[in-house]
């Protein structure tokens, strides 16, 4: 069931940005069905990772090949959308190719937006906001579904439900999912794959091998282990010898790192 | 065609002719922020007169040049120190100060400036007026065509990107729509007004506009109202035609925001 050949096969990519190195020596496949997660401080180079895949950036070196007819799905970080441009949900998923109407209402049905079909893109929350844009990536059926910090606004049962709307969504169509969360706990026991990103790729695996991996918890610290711990009810919490919780340069990241996982009680 | 003999039918066309084209476009302009863009494109039509005069071409086509090659310079333009705000403005003065007097220099005392600074609508011959609507009609035709890739490019570049559309494409799109515009406006209000014909009555077209279909219709209506109560007032009241277009438009604003506040 699975294709050999990836959707997105990325080879020794570099890239910078405004002269600074931003990406270096990135090898990443993503192939069919899978949900991968990028991971990493702030800066490490996630949403332009992303936006190259996209083909927003042009990498300095390296490639980045797009299977043959790859259809993408994107949700942005956030859609700033200027007050003076009246749009209602309807029309913004219309845009830029009408799809039937049977089609946009399964989509947002799909997203949990569906009572948000003839209001006004600026009256709506946050959350709401998120919601219609993963509606629209929806609306193509693409094979890929790019997501940067697509749960933003949204609180912790209402970004669990997302995460499971994704993975259903997943799990119906066979596509993939590329996507950057600082969501670690929930993150991780959605994804297949979790790569940690800081400017090059630190480790890569199965989330239960990444959050022991050692680059991993420099970045993040223990407690990350803690919350996966306890997302997934198993006890792989444990703090080596030697290992100190002050991470030098990394400390600030660090410090997100755990604010946002905080499990839920 | 003796109704085209009348001066008078000539300048309510070609005011009718230019705020239908200005409306879509000045949309644009509202949505993506590009009012001091526009100013600047609009501020090189004079240097784009001095060019007309010095090799002796036609008004229109070096406005249209000048006012391409300033757009086209801008999109590529990212100063390392200075705001995008404040170079926009300093090449939208620079390009009228130079154009000013590039065109003393090259038409001498015969030039009547105030012509080209705020228009003379009720000269335009039925060159002009061809040139208007078939400029007009351009402008339209580029609009509609790519209306659905340029809003997506609007919202969000990276949002187009994934669905396939260039955002970069879109802007040139717009750039080009923007130089015809200056191009065939600078007759009927002058280059100092040309941006608030796109801006004006946009503006008061948005708070009644449920969709951006709603809001450039609205505007195109406000618009070509707005010309033809400038020309009433102008002939009524002796005063100069571009601006009493304008101060309609304004007003056509004024009583929108209003309405809007009692409404909400």
């Amino acid at each position: 069931m699975t294709s050999p050949a990836p959707l997105i096969d990325i080879r020794e990519l570099s890239l910078r940005l405004g002269g600074k190195p931003v990406l270096s020596g990135i090898d990443l496949a993503i192939r069919r069905g899978e949900i991968v997660t990028l991971v990493g401080p702030n800066g490490s180079g996630k949403t332009s990772l992303l936006r190259t895949v996209l083909g927003a950036l042009t990498p300095d070196r390296g490639t980045v090949r797009r299977a043959p007819g790859l259809r993408i799905g994107y949700v942005p970080q956030k859609l700033r959308i200027d007050s003076t441009l009246p749009l209602t949900v309807d029309r913004f998923m219309a845009l830029p190719r009408p799809a039937p109407a049977a089609r946009v209402a399964e989509a947002l049905e799909r997203a949990g937006a569906a009572r948000l079909a003839r209001h006004q893109i600026a009256d709506l929350s946050g959350g709401e906001l998120q919601r219609v844009l993963f509606a629209r990536a929806l609306l193509p059926d693409p094979d890929l579904l790019i997501l940067d910090e697509a749960t933003r606004g949204l609180d912790q049962p209402g970004s669990a439900d997302f995460y499971r709307r994704i993975a259903d969504w997943r799990d119906t169509r066979g596509a993939s999912v590329l996507m950057v969360s600082h969501e670690l706990h929930v993150v991780m026991a959605a994804s297949d794959r979790v790569i940690c990103l800081n400017g090059h790729i630190c480790c890569e695996g199965a989330p239960e091998h990444v959050a022991q991996a050692e680059e991993y918890r420099a970045l993040f610290g223990t407690g990350t282990g803690g919350a996966l711990a306890l997302y997934r009810h198993e006890h792989d919490h444990s703090h080596g010898p030697g290992h100190d919780h002050g991470h030098g340069p990394h400390s600030p990241a660090e410090g997100t790192a755990r604010r946002r996982t905080e499990p839920a009680e | 065609m003796t109704l085209l003999d009348d001066f008078l039918v000539r300048s309510a066309l070609a005011g009718v002719g230019t705020a239908l084209a200005a409306a879509p476009l000045g949309c644009f302009v509202v949505w993506r922020r590009m009012a001091y863009f526009g100013d600047a494109t609009a501020h090189a039509a004079i240097l784009g007169v001095a060019l007309s005069l010095a090799l002796g071409l036609p008004i229109a086509l070096g406005v249209l040049v000048a006012a391409l090659a300033m757009a086209g310079a801008l999109t590529r333009l990212a100063h390392p120190t200075l705001g995008a705000d404040a170079t926009l403005a300093v090449l939208a003065y620079s390009a009228l100060a130079i154009g000013l007097v590039a065109v003393s220099l090259t038409g001498g005392v015969r030039i009547d400036l105030e012509a080209y600074l705020f228009g003379d609508i009720l000269a335009v011959s039925r060159g002009d007026l061809a040139l208007i609507w078939g400029g007009a009609a351009v402008i339209a035709g580029l609009l509609a065509w790519r209306w659905q890739a340029l809003l997506t490019a609007t919202l969000d570049p990276d949002l187009a990107r994934a669905a396939g559309v260039d955002p970069r494409r879109e802007e040139a799109v717009l750039t080009l729509a923007t130089a015809i515009l200056v191009a065939l406006s600078i007759k009927v209000v002058g280059a100092l007004l040309i941006v608030s014909l796109l801006i004006i009555p946009a503006a008061a077209a948005r708070p009644f506009a449920r969709t951006p279909e709603g809001m450039a219709t609205t505007a195109a209506g406000i618009g070509a109202l707005a010309a033809i109560a400038g020309l009433g007032l102008s002939l009524e009241a002796d005063t100069p035609t571009g601006p009493s277009i304008v101060a309609a438009a304004a007003l056509a604003f004024a009583v929108s925001t209003v309405m809007r506040r009692r409404a909400g």
